[in-house]
């Protein structure tokens, strides 16, 4: 009798298990695969008391916690990509037991092979572009003292919060030019919203933050790509990070089309 | 000049947080499973995340620590939060007390 609950990382063509070695699951727990056909779940048991839905709420809700969770479930998914195509799937994903994740497997048996199919040696790769923003040291722009600091002042954030703008405006038609160059050597292409400055250390404007699926025999003419088109564009920088599992390009085809 | 940061070729660098975040908590294959979380709640979530953070690291590095004050993200219930509570109660209540002097003119 298995009481404990199933959290599912991701769909897979099947692999040996013994070979993904010491990679666990969330809290700690073995990986397990179960199998249907030519697909398998890719899964660890989880107690039912911390399955429930307050105890993930809780578990979400801080930071730490989520943090340990999400890099417990992408290092799972990582090593399956390395082993097998996979459909990676989202945060937290739980069946009750085991015979309900098989379940999953035979009723999107069609859906799960038909997105392996297209997923099958390809992978997913990050690209972000920031606006440098280098703003001059204020004494280049205000030379003259004049008998209104506070003018000054004020005039010499003006011009630096201009030329910020110009800055952002140009990083923006660079970053169109880059994604449009990129996506059209990519299979798919997916758009990510752009993460706030303040989360770069320094402060950069991200104006562009982007996935490409990429096949994985392209990835050499890829990079060249990026950095030609970095080398074209003044005022960017360009961030590419990668290989990843398809996250951004996971949902489901239908199943039995041609 | 533009800048191209590539990850060292060298082992898997560890990915930013927020990176990985935007992928499973915003991306990643939805599947109905038994246990339902309201994705409402995650993407509140993934929201004040990538609006804030790098990664927890870098984060502290540079000062934020948002999600030791917020109580939607914390189980703790920190001091300052009540001072914040405390400051807003006190700062409504001399807004009450402005409105009701009578401002000669005025009106």
């Amino acid at each position: 009798m298995n009481a404990d609950a199933c959290y599912t990382y991701a769909v897979a063509r099947p692999f040996d298990v013994a070979t993904i070695g010491p990679v666990r699951g969330v809290d700690d727990a073995a990986i397990r695969l179960f199998r249907y056909r030519d697909i398998v779940a890719v899964s660890s048991a989880m107690p039912p008391e911390a399955a429930e839905e307050g105890a993930l709420r809780t578990r979400l809700e801080t930071l730490e916690s989520m943090e340990a969770m999400a890099r417990a479930h992408h290092a799972v998914v990582e090593a399956v990509v390395e082993r097998a195509v996979a459909i990676p799937f989202r945060l937290a994903t739980i069946h009750h037991d085991e015979r309900r994740v098989i379940g999953m497997l035979r009723h999107g048996h069609a859906e799960f092979d038909a997105t392996l199919n297209r997923l099958a040696g390809r992978v997913e790769m990050g690209v972000k572009v920031y606006a440098n923003i280098s703003a001059p040291p204020p004494t280049s722009i205000v030379a003259s003292v004049s008998d209104s600091p506070g003018r000054d002042y004020l005039r010499t954030r003006r011009v630096e919060r201009n030329q910020r703008e110009r800055g952002s405006r140009q990083a923006v038609d660079v970053a169109e030019r880059v994604d449009a160059a990129l996506a059209e050597s990519a299979v798919e292409r997916a758009l990510h919203r752009p993460q706030a400055a303040r989360l770069h250390i320094d402060r950069a404007e991200n104006v562009l933050n982007a996935a490409y699926l990429v096949e994985a025999r392209d990835l050499p003419a890829f990079h060249t790509l990026v950095r030609r088109l970095g080398s074209d564009a003044p005022g960017v920088r360009i961030e590419v990070t990668g290989p990843w599992p398809a996250y951004s390009f996971a949902s489901l085809d239908s199943g039995g089309e041609p | 000049m533009s800048d191209l940061s590539y990850p060292t070729s060298a082992g898997p660098a560890t990915p930013n947080l927020a990176d990985i975040l935007e992928r499973i908590l915003d991306n990643g294959l939805v599947i109905a499973g038994d246990i339902k979380i309201n994705l409402l709640d995650i993407e509140l979530l993934t929201i004040k995340v990538r609006l804030l953070v790098a990664s927890v690291d870098k984060a502290r590095e540079i000062g934020i620590d948002w999600w030791e004050r917020d109580p939607g993200l914390s189980s703790g219930k920190p001091r300052e939060l009540e001072a914040e509570v405390e400051n807003r109660r006190l700062r409504e209540r001399i807004a009450e007390l402005e409105n009701a002097e009578p401002e000669g003119g005025s009106r």
